[in-house]
């Protein structure tokens, strides 16, 4: 592979990474914590109800493993395409 | 030992902790005072971070305003936290490669222009000082609420220890003694949050205890929205703003966490690409454990204080509630002549403040001359949620005043870090990118350290008068880092094809529409126009969540712009490429 096709192939993949994780983002937060909270809210979850745990606990323990795995994804993906250092 | 000489002691040994570490960390070139040397690790630079970021708002009111809006304080809970997957996945890895100082350097590198520059470091001057300006006061309030000193003296004494660590060292002077007030902070807020936690649920971890059940076996959750329905509030985990403003003020505060220029800058100072983006991850987790537990600290002193007051006579009412009461943020009118206190829904007085006046009731109350008629009779301030929380829940004194040195770790990490930011904007982007373009490093090192200086005095004058507009424009200091900003640097990044008319007119308009949103119904324009009624809010959107509307329209704007006019320069098109490789980055630095 050129430099330059390696450097739109890994770009290609990070922006897959992207699309999958921010999906992820988007749903647990906006999904769960706000549009269907109603709904999820006749669901408990120990003495919470579910929507109301997505908004104020569930969303934030998502968003720190979804960095996590981003960290984890591109660490692997830099290997592949020779670029870690 | 009293709550005061407690107090005392360890805002002394916290305050030496920074000086010493200060006087460790001077910098010695213009890298250093701006980035550190570009050699922290991701770990330290993680809890720096959180410090930089969790301000005296998180750390004090944060907890209290969630715990009056319930459902309605997740747009804070959220939008605080997940602008960190925004800045982690979309921004931090590719403005590390880039390698420069500053937010302006990016555009203007990026944007090829000092037009383009020069409307960023506007920005970044706007954005900065609303948000510095509620610090100081922050550090005013809690000396004079602890330490009994003066709300002015105790602004010019945080004014004078974050000059010395942020004159000596810098950035990295910040960065250093950051940790070290992450450190405090965090320990300030859980141990009395844990304390509760055990009281009330017997669950050590707050977060469960949130969830779990009292002595009686009901849940806690459940128990404090039976008394609010009973008592006339909104059940506590439906809340009552609109769910599209919900929506749009969640995504104007994480768009602006992400575009904040004092929180990007901070991934400037670590070694590798690699490094920023783990250190955005270990930043959100050190966040993470304020702001989960916040909610349930929320909660347990919700319904500790209803419990306490509701239907209680006056004359039995525990000692804090008279201490506070005498401070003005508790006022309780006996409207029915009872000498009960009925705490329902509705508001108890026609003003937001109560105005106290000479004298003293029946029962040994304070008078009020704004009462109403509502059958509401207290008035309890937000913010003495988590500063009272450990007096009402009877925790030892020195754990009270942990909470006071833990206030000042937050307002004055932040201060530094918003300091730093606005005397970069002037020394680096604007004299050294510039006015001057030939001045010496040592130079620029010293014009550094006299901007830190006009900053702090300029942020500690709004601290000591504060102009009325501050509070209501903090919130929005997001609105504007989400309405210019973050569109101007994704595109930068993202959009290959994106030149500087689209960057700049998007900006513009961006940050013009937000103002122009925020001065017709917020803020008035003082004295000529009277902010308008929310009836009037465009689509039912509040001022605080305008900002998403606003980047809406500078993301179009810019699009359409750019495709207009001429593509950028071959070699913009090349930097672009660039830096979306993540090797490399260490060379790139260098200036």
């Amino acid at each position: 592979m050129t430099n330059r096709k390696k450097a739109v192939a890994y770009w290609k993949q990070n922006l897959t990474y992207l699309a999958i994780l921010l999906f992820i983002w988007f749903v647990v937060s906006y999904g769960c914590g706000i549009l269907f909270r109603e709904e999820l809210n006749q669901f408990q979850l120990g003495g919470f109800k579910l929507g109301f745990w997505f908004a104020q606990q569930g969303s934030i323990y998502v968003f720190v493993v979804l960095i996590f795995v981003y960290v984890y994804l591109m660490n692997r993906l830099d290997k592949k395409y020779g670029y870690d250092e | 030992m009293t709550v005061q000489v407690w107090t005392w002691i360890l805002v002394g040994i916290t305050f030496a902790l920074y000086f010493g570490i200060a006087i460790w960390a001077r910098a010695g070139s213009t890298k250093e005072f701006y980035v550190a040397g570009g050699g922290v690790s991701p770990l330290a630079n993680g809890m720096a971070t959180a410090a930089d970021w969790m301000s005296a708002a998180s750390f004090i009111s944060m907890a209290g305003i969630i715990s009056f809006a319930g459902y309605d304080g997740s747009v804070y809970l959220m939008g605080w936290t997940g602008g960190y997957v925004l800045l982690a996945l979309l921004l931090a890895p590719y403005l590390r490669k880039f390698g420069k100082f500053t937010v302006p350097d990016f555009i203007g590198d990026r944007y090829y222009s000092n037009t383009a520059r020069t409307v960023a470091v506007i920005c970044a001057l706007i954005v900065s000082f609303t948000y510095v300006a509620g610090q100081m006061r922050g550090v005013g309030i809690v000396f004079s609420q602890f330490l009994q000193v003066d709300i002015s003296l105790g602004v010019i004494i945080g004014m004078a220890v974050v000059l010395v660590f942020a004159f000596l060292g810098g950035m990295k002077g910040i960065t250093y003694t950051q940790v070290a007030q992450y450190c405090v902070l965090i320990f300030a807020f859980m141990v009395p949050a844990i304390f509760i936690s055990i009281q009330m649920t017997g669950n050590v971890i707050p977060q469960i205890g949130m969830g779990g059940k009292l002595a009686d076996g009901t849940y806690l959750l459940q128990k404090l929205d039976t008394l609010h329905t009973e008592l006339g509030f909104k059940e506590y985990t439906t809340g009552s703003k609109s769910t599209w403003d919900v929506f749009a003020i969640t995504l104007a505060l994480m768009v602006g966490t992400a575009g904040l220029p004092h929180v990007i800058v901070r991934f400037f100072t670590v070694p590798k690409v690699k490094d920023a983006r783990k250190s955005a991850g270990l930043a959100l987790l050190f966040i993470a454990i304020l702001y989960t537990t916040a909610p349930a600290v929320a909660v347990f002193a919700r319904t500790n204080l209803i419990e306490t007051v509701s239907d209680t006579p006056y004359t039995e009412v525990p000692s804090w509630f008279k201490n506070w009461e005498d401070t003005g943020l508790i006022a309780w009118s006996d409207k029915n002549g009872d000498g009960t206190i009925q705490y329902v829904g509705g508001s108890a007085l026609i003003d937001k403040k109560p105005i106290f006046i000479e004298g003293r009731g029946r029962y040994g109350e304070r008078l009020i001359s704004n009462a109403n008629t509502n059958t509401n009779e207290l008035y309890v301030d937000r913010d003495i949620m988590v500063l009272a929380n450990p007096e009402i829940a009877r925790l030892p004194n020195w754990v009270i005043a942990l909470v006071a040195a833990g206030g000042l770790a937050a307002a004055l990490s932040t201060a530094a870090g918003l300091l730093l930011v606005i005397s970069t904007s002037i020394s680096h982007d604007l004299i050294k990118k510039q006015w001057k373009p030939n001045i010496s490093e040592k130079g620029e090192l010293w014009a550094a350290r006299i901007s830190i200086l006009f900053a702090v005095v300029i942020a500690g004058l709004f601290g000591i008068y504060p102009p009325g507009f501050v509070a209501a424009v903090v919130a929005l200091a997001f609105g504007l880092a989400a309405a210019s900003f973050f569109p101007a640097i994704i595109l930068g990044i993202f959009d290959k094809r994106m030149n500087k008319q689209g960057a700049i007119a998007g900006m513009v308009v961006g940050i013009c529409l937000m103002l122009f949103y925020m001065i017709r119904f917020k803020t008035g324009l003082v004295g000529v126009l009277d902010p308008r009624p929310a009836s009037e809010w465009w689509l039912g959107t509040s001022p605080e969540g305008f900002g998403t509307i606003a980047m809406v329209v500078n993301v179009v704007v810019s699009m359409v712009v750019s495709r207009m006019t001429p593509a950028p320069p071959k070699a913009v098109q090349e930097l672009v490429e660039d830096i979306r490789i993540p090797s490399g980055a260490g060379d790139a630095q260098s200036h």
